[in-house]
């Protein structure tokens, strides 16, 4: 277990440093310059190169990603271009609106997707079965931004439930917090739930025509009894493989519902910030939720080891 | 949901409307746009003056929302009789947030710090003239011009010219400290601007004790958040299609006033075939005006033939010089020695005069044969290769600074207009005070270029405002980006 863990975090590390490179050679090659875009059309030429001094921009590319990788290994993500406030606190800001949202949604979908998974595929042909996957069809065809839209119309103009949108903030009360990302939890997780759903029904059919299914039964376990205490277990790696890609994508995916609900999340803040080539916070951002990313591939890899034991033996 | 949560639900909402029903004295405005930080006086963005002209910051003048100038810091001036020197009277007992004394030495600052040679202000232009700043006592500075300028009063309205603090400019980005009736009091980044009343105001108080400013980029979100009634005005409101359903509905009351963006078809008179006068003449016949009002703004703005502001007093009617005739378009390119067209680009910035209007410009000049390739931009995109680089054929634009046709005295801008007559004409009218003879030359002006063809004008750009009914005081027209809170208040 610790050798494969070791070996999985070197690729962790590796797999970070290039991608830092990454970031800054393709973002910095994108045209448009932050300060001609702070000063807009009537700057002179003198005024943006004053301003592009005082941002630092007047140092080469290499001497830039040099202090920008050394200040993060510190901590340190630098300075926004157009804001002027520190990256690292506008990124934890609006992460106290994504993170909470992204699990918000991971735990609805995930709500929704085991029973509807374990239901459909102990039902498999019936009636019921048809009826789970009919309507993940829909779920899956659905586009999350015109759900959203229609959430909207629905529980804030004609219901008046929910606020269109905007964020409360939590210093209102978890409730309060909790209630301004309702709607766009419901409008991320359904389509991801939908997913979710075939996939826990279809890994669950491959297991029970498995051998040591029909042993768990032949032994005299029921067929409910076998599929809990077996099946379920085996058929939990193709799912948490997808659990763990749906969070990366809920945590960096949401931007187009940031804007439907105008929530000032991490998604929104990379927006506005590619827009007004403040590159330093698309750098960072981008880096975030690359790390992000492999920090959840990271853990899926070490929770297989210990769903299947087979994985730790085998490196 | 559960039926506790309804109940909460249910029973917040009973509170929110019991207490606005006492209160009425604040109010929540929306913006599709977040300011970048808060210092008027070292960016571009509109977004900065509409938060914070003067509710935090104030010049020396400033615009009324009918776009006329009147004294605000500066109580009143003298001017010497050759006109470059200024004598402002300061107002007295005017504090700045932190407490301290607004006097002429913060002027002095102000002005100096504008104009210095390592300044970050977006319009540093406007204080080139400015050959000195002097303290005369402390309620008392002297301006003095190197050359008479007719604009200078004007010039001083601009947010680009307020007057701030030398000890709060290291903060002034997030934590701004003016003159003015309202406090920044809390700025949740992405999200909203709330500001409070200033006790101490010197001025008259006003009515609100508190405002908010959300930030709604989307069109659609925009329309909901209207509709449910989250925002209780949206200061330029982004879908034009959803203005007859507000203006449908007695909740709501819809605005439409005109702003300072002359919106056009730039073109670059330097590339061929632009650089003949009968080429962009036959530009300016090939295009309907009207049809792209109606389609790409829902009928909204105002058909313009040069480029100035339509309810400027001064302005010249002059549409009837370029009026759509796409056969007298078509014979002039014969003339020109291109009976089958040529081809060029237009490029297309976000916004959707732009992108609309591009799709029905591109449509209109293929009928006279021209074939205009369509590329969108981002906005740094087309700073970088169309206004720096001046790499393009066409691209349409709203100019949005007022009483800016002093752009086309500038033979580098970036659609590259280059005529000495026209130069001499706005040296003439910047050395000129009179009023009457500043109307008569900038109707000059506005013909000379008019005649030139330089660009295809198209239209004065709505300002498009939605706000519920009870909402009294909005500025109808934008002279400047500006929303002023001192005068805004809700009807009994």
């Amino acid at each position: 277990m610790l050798r494969y863990s070791l070996k999985r975090l070197l690729s962790l590390i590796l797999s970070l440093a290039v991608a830092s490179a990454v970031i800054f050679a393709v973002i910095e090659v994108a045209p448009g310059d932050p300060a001609s875009f702070m000063l807009g059309v009537n700057a002179q030429a003198d005024t943006v190169a004053a301003l592009q001094a005082e941002l630092g921009l007047d140092q080469s590319k290499l001497q830039r990603y040099l202090s920008w990788v050394s200040g993060m290994l510190g901590g340190d993500f630098g300075t926004s271009y157009t804001y002027r406030t520190p990256v690292a606190e506008m990124i934890a800001d609006r992460l106290w609106v994504s993170l909470p949202l992204a699990l918000f949604a991971l735990t609805l979908s995930t709500l929704i997707a085991f029973p509807a998974g374990i239901y459909a595929a102990s039902r498999r042909g019936r009636a019921g079965d048809s009826a789970v996957m009919g309507a993940t069809q829909l779920g899956v065809a659905i586009p999350n931004f015109w759900f959203a839209m229609i959430l909207v119309l629905i529980f804030a103009i004609n219901l008046r439930w929910f606020s269109a949108g905007g964020f409360s903030g939590w210093d209102n009360g978890l409730l309060a917090g909790m209630r301004s990302l309702t709607l766009p939890a419901i409008a991320l997780a359904l389509p991801q739930a939908a997913i979710l759903t075939r996939v826990m029904r279809s890994s669950l059919l491959d297991i029970l025509g498995e051998d040591f299914m029909r042993t768990a039964r032949a032994k005299g376990l029921s067929r409910r009894q076998a599929l809990w205490r077996h099946g379920l277990r085996n058929a939990m790696i193709p799912v948490l493989t997808i659990i763990g890609l749906q969070f990366s994508f809920l945590l960096a995916g949401a931007i187009i519902i940031e804007q439907v609900f105008y929530l000032p999340g991490l998604g929104r803040l990379v927006f506005q910030a590619i827009s007004s080539r403040d590159l330093i916070v698309v750098e960072s951002v981008v880096m975030l939720l690359v790390f992000a990313v492999i920090t959840v591939n990271f853990a899926v890899d070490l929770a297989y080891a210990a769903v299947d034991p087979r994985l730790r033996s085998r490196t | 949901m559960s039926l506790k949560s309804f109940v909460f639900t249910a029973s917040s909402v009973l509170a929110l409307t019991a207490g606005a029903a006492v209160a009425k004295d604040s109010i929540t405005i929306a913006m599709q746009l977040e300011p970048p930080h808060l210092d008027p006086t070292s960016a571009a963005a509109q977004a900065i003056d509409s938060v914070v002209y003067v509710n935090i910051f104030e010049g020396l003048t400033r615009f009324m929302g009918d776009g006329s100038i009147a004294p605000l810091l500066a109580k009143s001036w003298e001017i010497s009789d050759d006109g470059t020197v200024y004598t402002f009277s300061l107002q007295e007992g005017v504090a700045f947030h932190d407490g301290s004394a607004m006097d002429a030495e913060d002027v002095k600052f102000s002005l100096d710090r504008a104009r210095a040679e390592d300044s970050t202000n977006a319009q540093k232009a406007l204080f080139a003239g400015i050959s000195s700043v002097d303290v005369v006592d402390p309620m008392t500075v002297k301006v003095t011009l190197a050359e008479p300028n007719g604009s200078f009063l004007f010039n001083l309205a601009w947010g680009d010219a307020v007057i701030v603090a030398p000890e709060s400019i290291e903060d002034i980005k997030t934590a701004p400290v003016g003159t003015g009736a309202f406090k920044l009091a809390d700025w949740v980044q992405g999200d909203r601007i709330e500001m409070a009343r200033n006790a101490d105001y010197w001025g008259e108080a006003p009515v609100l004790a508190s405002a908010t400013f959300k930030f709604i980029s989307d069109p659609t979100a925009a329309f909901a958040a209207m509709m449910a009634e989250d925002v209780d005005a949206f200061d330029n409101f982004p879908a034009p299609e959803n203005l007859p359903q507000f203006e449908a509905d007695p909740r709501f009351q819809v605005l439409v006033g005109s702003t300072e963006g002359e919106t056009i078809l730039s073109t670059n008179n330097k590339q061929p075939p632009f650089d003949d006068a009968k080429v962009r003449q036959a530009l300016a016949h090939a295009i309907d005006r009207q049809a792209i009002i109606d389609g790409a703004m829902f009928g909204y703005g105002t058909p313009i033939g040069t480029h100035f502001a339509p309810h400027n007093p001064a302005y010249v009617d002059l549409t009837g010089g370029s009026a759509y005739d796409p056969d007298k378009a078509r014979a002039l390119l014969a003339e020109a020695g291109l009976a089958d067209g040529f081809e060029t680009t237009l490029h297309l910035p976000p916004p959707s005069y732009a992108r609309r209007g591009g799709e029905i410009i591109a449509a209109q000049l293929a009928e006279v044969g021209i074939k205009a390739e369509i590329t969108n931009v981002e906005w740094a995109q087309w700073l970088e290769t169309v206004f720096r680089g001046k790499t393009f054929g066409l691209t349409i634009v709203s100019h949005t600074e007022p009483m800016d046709i002093g752009i086309y005295a500038r033979p580098d801008y970036y659609f590259q207009y280059d005529n000495p007559a026209f130069q001499d004409l706005m040296a003439t009218l910047n050395a000129t005070t009179d009023p009457e003879a500043r109307t008569a030359l900038m109707q000059d002006a506005q013909k000379t270029i008019a005649g030139d063809y330089v660009n295809g004008y198209l239209f004065q750009l709505a300002k498009l405002g939605v706000a519920k009914a009870g909402v009294l005081g909005l500025w109808e027209n934008a002279p400047t980006a500006a929303i002023d809170l001192g005068a805004i208040s809700w009807a009994e």
